[in-house]
């Protein structure tokens, strides 16, 4: 007896730790054989590998199945670009050097960012395949769930601040002297970082795209240059909801004990450094994170984060009135 | 300002036909993205009559909120590509022009006589008059709107929720 159960545990021992050592040689080994340094070593210790992926991807060819709606199709990436690129018109570098100083420019940020979603919804639609129309699905009941956490996390800022103009709450939290995230609004600050993660759709929030189940989800369909505009959006609204972020939270462009006569100077540096802190902490979460579970991630947002949130308003509405 | 105005008649005639799609399509899908274009203009048009708020409330509002619960409702109940035969309804197309027609004509009527011919141009943003007047002379009404909503929203929650009885336990 003693001897069987001896020999199942080192069958059991071997085939585990054989299966450990087969995916560590199977990971080297294919490094080896194709020789993929990546993005650490190759061209410039890998910071020009980007513009290789670029022109891979614009030369290949845009294949457009037979079945799909073809304009829906074809439009779809648009919606998503459109609405990353018309962001970063209200945040502001310095306070002169933005594009739209608008006096609700808040409320123009979150109203746009809300776009992306019919991008991502019908490119999911009209692809007519199954998984994109699952990743569509699952990428419609992430974003609609994440969106509201988003908004009432800034509604807090809002109330702080006085004024919905970027440059305005910028220059707040200069007069107060420290960043909003010191002042006050630490939980709403790390709600909008959670909230903002979830609407980039990157890990541990990639349930749309979930690669080991859907394909792609969404994106399945979509080859050449449509892909590239998915693919660089996602960074893209990665790097304008970070800016957003380290505006409204964290000071925007001006540190404290810096003189605000040559903000116009700093501002830009400033602002991207924060923005570049903030990223690497994304990028760092996505490496070491898990995925949530579908139900996991709805229960986060319904029942943790929009009550939380909807907490922070009312302490700093009450805070605001009462001192 | 020629110019203006004949971008903003342009305007106007994106807008009539992109609302003339939105029924006449035959295709679920591509009336709502009709009607995503739809509201976009007319957010365009309130930009030009200088109200921005009016004009981010719809596209948060309406682009971003409803249209995408419309699309999210279609797809997760049936998703067909193609045309759908359903959507065509030649029986009401009489009672809808005329409906149509009378809403017009009545809109029409209230907003000539209302300003009694006169224009009255809005200079800067009235954003901020709009949320003091909110919450001073109308908080009643204001009230009254949210209870109806928080109404509507427990009334849909009791309607879509299967009765406890009626779940076999079995296949839970």
């Amino acid at each position: 007896m003693t001897e069987v159960l001896i020999k199942v545990g080192f069958l059991a021992a071997v085939a585990l730790n054989g299966a450990i050592i087969f995916t560590i040689m199977d990971v080297k080994g294919a490094s080896w054989m194709q020789r993929r340094p990546g993005p650490l070593h190759v061209g410039l210790r890998g910071f020009i590998f980007p513009l290789a992926e670029i022109l891979k991807f614009v030369q290949k060819e845009d294949i457009i199945p037979t079945e799909v709606d073809r304009p829906v199709f074809k439009w779809a990436p648009a919606y998503v670009m459109v609405s990353c690129v018309a962001l970063f018109a209200v945040v502001p570098m310095s306070p002169t050097l933005v594009v739209a100083d608008l006096e609700l420019g808040v409320f123009f940020a979150l109203a746009i960012s809300s776009l992306g979603t019919i991008g991502v919804l019908t490119a999911g639609w009209s692809s007519a395949n199954k998984y994109s129309l699952m990743g569509g699905l699952r990428a419609a009941g992430q974003l609609i769930a994440y969106e509201l956490p988003l908004i009432l996390a800034v509604v807090g800022v809002v109330i702080q601040a006085e004024t919905m103009s970027l440059v305005g709450i910028v220059e707040k939290q200069i007069e107060w002297g420290v960043p909003f995230v010191v002042g006050g609004q630490i939980i709403g600050f790390l709600i909008f970082m959670v909230a903002a993660t979830a609407e980039m759709m990157r890990v541990p929030f990639d349930m749309p795209i979930g690669e080991s189940e859907l394909t792609m989800g969404f994106m399945t369909e979509y080859s050449g240059i449509r892909f590239l505009i998915f693919y660089i959006s996602e960074y893209m609204n990665m790097f304008i909801l970070c800016a957003i972020a380290s505006t409204l939270f964290l000071g925007g462009y001006h540190v404290p004990l810096l003189p605000t006569e040559w903000v116009n100077f700093y501002g830009p540096v400033v602002l991207l450094t924060k923005t570049a802190i903030l990223g690497f902490i994304l990028v760092a979460i996505r490496w070491s994170q898990p995925r949530f579970r579908e139900d996991q991630l709805q229960n986060l947002a319904w029942k943790i984060l929009i009550p939380a949130s909807l907490v922070n308003i009312l302490v700093t509405a009450v805070m605001k009135v009462g001192f | 300002m020629e110019i203006f105005e004949i971008v903003t008649y342009f305007i106007l005639l994106g807008l009539i036909s992109t609302a003339i799609r939105v029924v006449t399509t035959s295709n679920v899908i591509h009336a709502a993205i009709s009607l995503v274009f739809t509201l976009a203009l007319t957010a365009i048009l309130f930009l030009i009559l200088s109200s921005e708020f009016v004009a981010l409330v719809l596209v948060l509002v309406y682009i971003g909120a409803v249209i995408v619960l419309f699309l999210f409702g279609i797809m997760i109940t049936r998703a067909p590509l193609g045309k759908n035969a359903e959507l065509d309804n030649d029986k009401n197309k009489k009672l809808g022009a005329a409906i149509a027609g009378s809403i017009f004509l009545l809109f029409s009527y209230i907003l000539i006589n209302g300003f009694d011919g006169e224009v009255t141009i809005a200079s800067g943003s009235s954003t901020e008059l709009l949320g003091e007047i909110l919450l001073t002379r109308f908080i009643f009404p204001f009230e009254l709107v949210s209870f109806v909503l928080l109404a509507a929203l427990i009334g849909g929650i009791t309607l879509a929720r299967k009765d406890e009885a009626l779940i076999d336990k079995d296949q839970v």
